[in-house]
């Protein structure tokens, strides 16, 4: 059975004007152990899903549609302290910045200790024992000496070590990592990347990682979702969405990524710009830049539909459109 | 040494021993009373290179290496401790003080890092682009101040229509678009980019790119091009350098440094890039950090974490070695040990 199941999720924001739909229509699932990407441009809904699953949609944004399920268990219905629970408990989260995610007051040990005795029923002492133990998995030097310091006396990279192991320290089952290696040096996301697959794989964790970060999704995924303003666009395996694109959208992305290997005068540019959330065009979302589109992609909006070995929502991989794709 | 490193005639920009150094020192009374000693920060350490009208020389390293002191060195913003930039054939540094100097500073500009703290809440977009169009008494007409806005929006891919709105009705990628096309305002010839597409999706960062790569064709600018991706150097530079705390360690045009990388930190900084098409692979990332530039390893400052480091390296500070095409400050690669 999927640890987590999406179901048609639907995000709204009701605002004087109208409301927006920021996630329109989303399903998919993760499996117990798996590391799913997100990849998408900003505005395209994927930090808004991590945050939808975890509880996290800021007022006035809304599920307005849809089901999460975690276990066969509903959770987009629950009350805040419920919530809260399993908030930690079940899911933990890995935010971008490491700074802001750690409290500048408290040392990395009492917030540590802190969130261990809120979802454990363990002594003071046990949940510091765990601490440091959690602090010395995520490769923190010296981390008898280390729990005790302040945030800002740890570097980047090591903060988001921390933030790591907070996000572990009630032994969830899934990780929503938002974007976590995106604030730090090239060399330190190596370590961080490597450290958050084995450190996952070891405890069995399930991770969704959200990026914009092809490379990233490339080096760590089982599978891979491309989103795009508000839905998804392509999933399937990641080494079939990177290499063999079905959706003309995936397949722009790809080529828009400068590469260290090949060179290029001009990079691929998919142009124009993912549109806004109150003028997404009739049909599919992508047909204004999609070089092709034919007039069903106009009229029609697509709907996820098996593509070679992923699926994509493209209407090209339809045979009742007659276009061969 | 290669035609590229040689200066053929007289490059637009030239930095001789470029160093910024900071006082971070304790204030006074704690100074005396806890007998704390000065601190200094030495950002920059001696920074050397030359960039030819119509190039671009990127400028790579990990965050607290010292490529943003240069930007802000190279635009005027800071004094340097020592050494000094020609651009043009005149001091840089020295002009900036005198009334020319305005003159001289909007032929340089810059895009900054963060597109969130280098646009003011305040300001409409509009304001915030013709600002150094007014400012150097460009245009002051308002049709044709309109007109100009209109069309640098276009150019950074943002509708004219923008122009009332505010910065943060933008998201980030768009924000940094709005803070290039006000770089791009005064027409300059030498543009100094912070980390300009970082924040930037990728499809919108190929946009830029390709514009970027475009006006410089058609306009003959000048960049310093600086980014911790190297995907993107290799895509926009002619020549790239290398920094690790605060000094370069290995500059050479790119075709070089890509295919013969001989530094090891540079080796170590290409080997950490995640392959697109090699999905799955374990890699083998570098231990340690960037150390404290407060306290900087004796000797060579990456000692600590390179893997050819000997007594040598601990000790003796490497000076820059100039081979085929290649500046690079190494003992290993001096002594023929890699």
């Amino acid at each position: 059975m999927s640890l987590l199941q999406i179901k048609n999720l639907v995000v709204e924001f009701p605002g004087r004007r109208g409301t927006l739909r920021a996630l329109d229509d989303i399903s998919f699932d993760i499996a117990p152990g798996e590391i799913l990407g997100v990849v998408g441009e900003s505005g395209a809904g994927k930090s808004l899903t991590g945050a939808a699953i975890i509880g996290l949609l800021e007022p006035p944004g809304r599920v307005a549609g849809g089901q999460i399920l975690l276990e066969g268990e509903r959770i987009d219905n629950l009350p805040y302290e419920r919530m809260r629970h399993i908030r930690g408990r079940k899911i933990g989260a890995i935010f971008q910045d490491p700074l802001t995610s750690l409290n500048p007051l408290y040392t990395i040990g009492r917030q540590l200790v802190e969130t261990i005795q809120a979802h454990l029923p363990v002594t003071a002492q046990e949940a510091r024992r765990r601490a440091i133990d959690l602090l010395n998995d995520t490769g923190i030097p010296a981390a008898a000496q280390r729990i005790d310091h302040y945030p800002h006396q740890f570097s980047g990279g090591m903060r988001q070590r921390v933030v790591i192991a907070l996000a572990l320290a009630a032994e969830p089952k899934l990780i929503v990592a938002d974007e976590p290696t995106t604030a730090l040096d090239v060399s330190i996301q190596a370590q961080i990347i490597t450290l958050l697959k084995n450190i996952c794989k070891d405890r069995g964790a399930a991770v969704m990682l959200i990026t914009h970060d092809m490379g990233v999704i490339a080096e760590t995924c089982d599978r891979v979702a491309v989103m795009y303003a508000g839905r998804i666009a392509e999933i399937g395996p990641v080494h079939q969405v990177i290499n063999h694109p079905s959706h003309p959208y995936t397949a722009g992305l790809m080529a828009a990524i400068p590469d260290i290997t090949v060179e290029r005068e001009h990079l691929y540019q998919i142009d124009g710009a993912m549109p806004r959330l109150n003028a997404i065009p009739q049909g599919c979302a992508f047909n204004p830049r999609c070089p092709k589109a034919f007039d069903r992609c106009r009229q029609d909006r697509p709907d996820l539909m098996p593509a070679g070995a992923t699926r994509a929502a493209c209407w090209l991989n339809d045979a009742r459109s007659g276009v061969a794709a | 040494m290669s035609e590229i490193l040689k200066s053929n005639g007289s490059p637009l920009v030239q930095a001789h021993d470029l160093a910024k150094t900071f006082d971070v020192s304790p204030p006074w009374l704690n100074r005396v009373l806890e007998r704390k000693p000065r601190q200094l920060l030495k950002a920059v350490d001696g920074v050397s290179f030359e960039i030819e009208k119509g190039k671009t020389l990127a400028l790579v390293g990990e965050s607290g290496c010292g490529k943003s002191t240069v930007a802000r060195l190279l635009v005027g913003l800071y004094e340097p401790t020592r050494g000094g930039l020609t651009f043009d054939g005149q001091d840089a540094h020295a002009v900036f003080k005198t009334p020319a100097g305005r003159q001289l500073r909007s032929r340089i500009q810059m895009i900054f890092q963060d597109p969130y703290a280098s646009l003011n809440p305040r300001w409409t977009i509009e304001d915030i682009i013709a600002e150094p169009l007014r400012e150097h008494g460009i245009l002051s007409d308002g049709a044709a101040l309109r007109e100009r806005v209109g069309e640098l929006l276009k150019s950074v891919g943002l509708s004219p229509l923008d122009m009332p709105k505010y910065p943060h009705q933008f998201s980030g990628g768009q924000r940094q678009r709005i803070s290039i096309a006000r770089a791009l305002a005064t027409e300059p010839e030498f543009l100094v980019c912070d980390e300009p597409t970082s924040a930037l999706d990728v499809s919108v960062q190929a946009q830029v790119l390709n514009i970027m790569k475009d006006l410089q064709r058609k306009q003959g600018l000048t960049y310093l091009f600086i980014s911790h991706n190297l995907a993107v150097v290799r895509h926009v530079s002619d020549q790239v350098g290398v920094m690790y705390l605060g000094r370069l360690v290995e500059l050479a045009d790119k075709h070089i440094l890509f295919d013969k990388p001989r530094h090891p930190y540079t080796r170590m900084l290409l080997d950490a890039i995640p392959k697109m098409h090699d999905t799955g692979r374990a890699r083998t990332p570098v231990s340690g950090e960037v150390p404290n530039p407060l306290n900087p390893p004796s000797g060579c400052a990456f000692h600590p974490r390179c893997p050819h480091a000997n007594a040598r390296c601990q000790s003796e500070r490497p000076e820059f070695l100039h081979l085929e095409g290649v500046r690079v400050a190494c003992h290993a690669v001096e002594e023929g040990r890699i």
